[in-house]
């Protein structure tokens, strides 16, 4: 509730520059990353690859995707785990 | 950068949004760099809808246009238009009762290597939008300079601009800012350059704060650089040094209030000279 209310208050003292900077900065990251989607596929070929030095997972299972919420952009990973690399500590 | 050298840069200019100042840009740039003798050429590839002829006010010496010059109806020296008042300048008027699919890139490729010779400068003005005409206009550019307002939806389409413009391959690519109003930036209520460039991440070729004086021009037809005491003039003319070479210093636009340039006059007249 205090967030809520600390929030409301913080953007009403923000000017409507502030508010166009933010507006600018969400549009611009979900513009870039639906107009390229290689970019998350090779960002998906990367986490495969360096997650699998650890672990078994699902690779056709996985999922990465960008989601939005209110006032943040997120990065959703989905990797569903098949098993863990037995520790090599000698 | 020396006068007239063999090497031809041709330099388009684009927005993705229309209306942000695109042909007063390269209407102003363009005639810049005819006074200082540089011998320039502008193309209009706005086919179906027109204005860099209004904008220069040379309306009335149209004769032909460029899809003609395409199809072989005339010359190309019998297109060009040349501006009495800067002799080094020449307007390839686009076609106004024709459309922007009427012509392919590899066209605007071949029109632009027939001028390279006896140009120094050729500026493409490029129509709004991501479809055929903005694909011509590119086809034989070797820089791009992006035309941006600063609000959120121009600057939205720049960005959208500057990846199709990557992604063809350009490696000059440079922003100019119309319309800024300082004091509106001062006051919390307009992006700043800086917020413009921190997204944007291309490099700044100039800023051209709102001026009344640039509908009074086009009212006229006259290009607003021959205004000695008109902001967006020094801007255009700034712009036009820059692209030559030339390091000219970005203005800080920190006095241009009444109360700012009053604060400035009473410290003039105490200042006891």
């Amino acid at each position: 509730m205090f967030d809520l209310i600390s929030k409301l208050f913080y953007r009403e003292n923000m000017t409507s520059r502030d508010i166009a900077k933010e507006r600018l900065r969400l549009v611009l990251v979900h513009d870039r990353s639906s107009s390229s989607p290689e970019l998350l596929n090779a960002l998906k070929e990367d986490l495969i690859r360096v997650i699998r030095e650890y672990m078994e997972i699902d690779e056709d299972a996985l999922v990465v995707d960008l989601a939005n919420e209110e006032d943040a952009v997120a990065l959703i990973a989905n990797i569903p785990v098949k098993g863990f690399r037995r520790a090599v500590n000698q | 950068m020396d006068k007239k050298n063999s090497e031809c840069h041709v330099i388009v200019v684009t927005s993705g949004k229309g209306g942000v100042g695109k042909t007063t840009t390269v209407a102003n740039v363009s005639t810049s760099l005819a006074k200082m003798g540089y011998r320039v050429a502008v193309m209009d590839l706005d086919i179906g809808l027109k204005k860099l002829d209004l904008i220069l006010g040379l309306e009335n010496r149209v004769i032909y246009d460029i899809v003609q010059v395409i199809e072989g109806e005339c010359t190309l020296k019998q297109a060009l238009v040349r501006d009495k008042r800067f002799p080094e300048l020449h307007m390839l008027p686009a076609a106004q009762t024709r459309n922007k699919d009427e012509i392919t890139p590899e066209q605007v490729k071949d029109l632009c290597s027939q001028m390279r010779p006896d140009f120094d400068f050729v500026l493409i003005d490029c129509p709004a939008g991501i479809e055929q005409g903005f694909r011509n206009a590119i086809a034989a550019a070797d820089q791009a300079l992006v035309v941006t307002n600063p609000e959120v939806s121009a600057v939205r389409d720049a960005d959208r601009i500057i990846g199709m413009l990557e992604s063809a391959g350009f490696q000059d690519i440079k922003l100019i800012v119309n319309r800024i109003r300082p004091d509106m930036v001062r006051h919390g209520d307009m992006l700043s350059i800086e917020d413009l460039i921190e997204h944007l991440c291309i490099d700044l070729l100039g800023v051209v704060p709102e001026d009344r004086n640039v509908v009074v021009s086009t009212n006229r037809g006259e290009p607003i650089i021959l205004n000695d005491r008109s902001s967006a003039a020094l801007a255009f003319n700034n712009i036009a040094r820059r692209i030559i070479g030339e390091e000219v210093e970005f203005p800080t636009f920190q006095d241009d209030s009444f109360w700012d340039r009053l604060r400035g006059l009473g410290r003039n007249l105490f200042s006891g000279r």
